[in-house]
């Protein structure tokens, strides 16, 4: 029985050293390399005394940072991947949660720790790959390891303006990568075009299954899903057949014509999720991959990658909205109405989650924790969790998941989630800003941000910047008079919707 | 100002608030705009100017100043 993640480098890298493994512009590393390289950080955090706790990557996305991540998991630690992208005021924060007793980091990233003031150890991931692996060090770690050990950390946007760290177990890994690779039949000959940043949870799809398979996992040039045809060429350049892409990046490509000028020549697997894709959009690009297999998945961060998936397997109206479909093999998901009860047929509910794909809940926030990881309450005999999404579904005709909305200010956008009240809160922080609201244009995929004070609109811009990452600012930025309120004195997002429509 | 450039810079500035864009010239090559912004560059010009970018113009040099996207927009209303 399968116990490690690394088990999947260690069956994969003598049945084919010499193949890529992961790849990008800049670097290219065989599976022998990924396996040696882990191995030798793994021996250097294990001489520096690191076991069982948070060690930081934070490195430019590469083929090495992957690597670096493998090399914390053969210590015995749990890695959380850090961007240069984000800003400092979030790295900060994340850094001040964790308190790392090490960071490794690139060329690029080790100017960055000092200016964030940490003061820990930190290691330059092309010193620590020249550590000599000590074999018996490393077997003393795998047999103290089990299952349900944590691996990594991802952190999400949290309501109360503080990010949240959501830690997942090696079993709940294994689990996932095992039946998304039955469901998307991923095989040695897959070769996987990355759109994914690493510190979310969404590279899993191509990070695990490129070991377990001694696959390929190209990361695909960021400049690239600005510009559709340099897109598609990229994937041609390197018989990409494999894309698992926020839908965003799908809809740029068959929005603007792109198959006109060029055609993905070698891909055959289409999945996307998170977000609604237009059917419009999709025939565009079923018309130009009728044999492809296109595959809608839905999961939260808090139940390991995906939970849920949908072969895109018939006809749609424009209107329509394409299906969650049915959970993964070995998920269980519950729809629970507002007094706990199982809904009837074609009803909305709450979709709860249940099953070993849960991860440990929020590092270091029991009651957070507590208020969305709870006792089934359909099943009171013995201790059995599920998670709580706030999402709420209901069965169509064919008993199909159906997505239709949030119960929260939680918003989908660029297929990034997203607390409008995070935003809220930090802007409500620069000197100016007396009341705040935001809503979200979800036919335009616009985050609109309303204030109040005297504030100059330029100012919060460069202010945001520094605190929210890209993803979060908002796309439109209004100044009221005055905002509006309901009679009890909350934030009237309703009114403000109506603003934003006249406008 | 001619009325194309106002209503690009209008849209420019609705990104981002805190950019002089009526005298950026590498908006692209500095990364100010990513690939969310190009969206919506596109998606926003095509309703304001009723013309479609076609792919093969979606490149970089068309998106490095508001000049550039200007010149692009009115070279489509041409054809």
């Amino acid at each position: 029985m399968q116990t490690n993640v690394l088990e999947y480098l260690e069956q994969t890298a003598p049945r084919c050293p010499d193949k890529i493994a992961f790849a990008n512009d800049a670097e290219a590393l065989t599976f022998a390399e990924v396996y040696c390289n882990a191995r030798a950080i793994g021996t250097k955090l294990s001489q520096c005394g690191f076991f069982g706790e948070p060690i930081v990557v934070f490195m430019e996305k590469s083929p090495s940072a992957i690597n670096a991540f493998f090399g914390v998991v053969y210590a015995g630690c749990y890695y959380v991947p850090l961007d240069v992208e984000m800003p400092a005021f979030r790295i900060e924060r994340i850094l001040e949660q964790l308190k790392p007793r090490a960071v490794i980091c690139d060329a690029v990233t080790e100017p960055l720790l000092v200016q964030y003031g940490y003061a820990d150890a930190v290691l330059r991931f092309d010193a620590i790959i020249k550590t000599t692996p000590d074999d018996a060090a490393l077997q003393a770690i795998r047999n103290r390891q089990i299952d349900t050990d944590p691996i990594y950390i991802v952190f999400t946007s949290g309501s109360t303006g503080i990010p949240k760290g959501i830690l997942a177990c090696h079993r709940s890994v294994i689990d996932y990568i095992e039946t998304l690779s039955e469901t998307l039949d991923f095989s040695e000959e897959t070769v996987f075009g990355n759109q994914a940043p690493l510190y979310f949870d969404a590279c899993l799809k191509e990070m695990y299954p490129t070991l377990k398979f001694g696959a390929t996992t190209y990361l695909v040039p960021k400049s690239c899903f600005s510009f559709p045809i340099k897109l598609v060429e990229y994937l041609n350049a390197h018989r990409i057949n494999t894309i698992c892409w926020v839908v965003s990046a799908l809809t740029m490509i068959s929005a603007t014509g792109t198959f006109d000028t060029v055609k993905p020549e070698a891909l055959h697997t289409i999945a996307f999720g998170s977000e609604v894709f237009p059917v419009k959009q999709f025939r565009i690009w079923k018309s130009v991959l009728p044999h492809a297999k296109f595959t809608n998945l839905y999961g939260p961060t808090e139940a390991t990658g995906m939970s849920c998936y949908y072969h895109v397997n018939r006809e749609f109206a424009d209107t329509d909205a394409i299906p969650i479909g049915k959970p993964f093999r070995n998920t269980g998901i519950l729809l629970l109405d507002a007094e706990n009860r199982p809904v009837k047929d074609g009803e909305p509910g709450e979709i709860c989650i249940r099953g070993t794909c849960l991860t440990m809940g929020y590092y270091g926030q029991p009651e957070k924790t507590a208020e969305v990881f709870v006792q089934n309450p359909l099943q009171t005999r013995y201790p059995e969790l599920i998670y709580r999404t706030g999402d709420i579904g209901r069965y169509n005709e064919d008993g199909d998941l159906v997505f239709v909305s949030r119960k929260d200010y939680q918003i989908k956008h660029m297929g990034h989630r997203i607390e409008l009240g995070e935003i809220e809160i930090n802007c409500g922080l620069f000197d100016g800003v007396e009341t705040v609201g935001c809503i979200y244009d979800n036919q335009k995929g616009k985050i609109v941000l309303f204030y109040t004070g005297a504030a100059e609109k330029p100012a919060l811009a460069a202010y945001l910047k520094q605190r929210l990452p890209r993803y979060m600012q908002p796309n439109l930025i209004r100044k009221l008079d005055e905002m509006p309120h309901t009679p009890n004195g909350k934030l009237n997002r309703t009114a403000l919707r109506a603003i934003y429509e006249e406008a | 100002m001619s009325e194309t450039m106002e209503t690009i810079l209008s849209i420019l500035k609705d990104l981002h608030e805190d950019v002089d864009f009526e005298n950026c010239t590498t908006l692209i090559d500095d990364e100010i705009l990513d690939s969310f912004d190009i969206i919506t560059v596109i998606t926003e010009i095509s309703n304001e100017f009723d013309v479609k970018i076609p792919a093969d113009r979606i490149v970089p040099e068309n998106f490095n100043s508001a000049a550039a996207l200007a010149a692009l927009v009115e070279s489509l209303e041409e054809d």
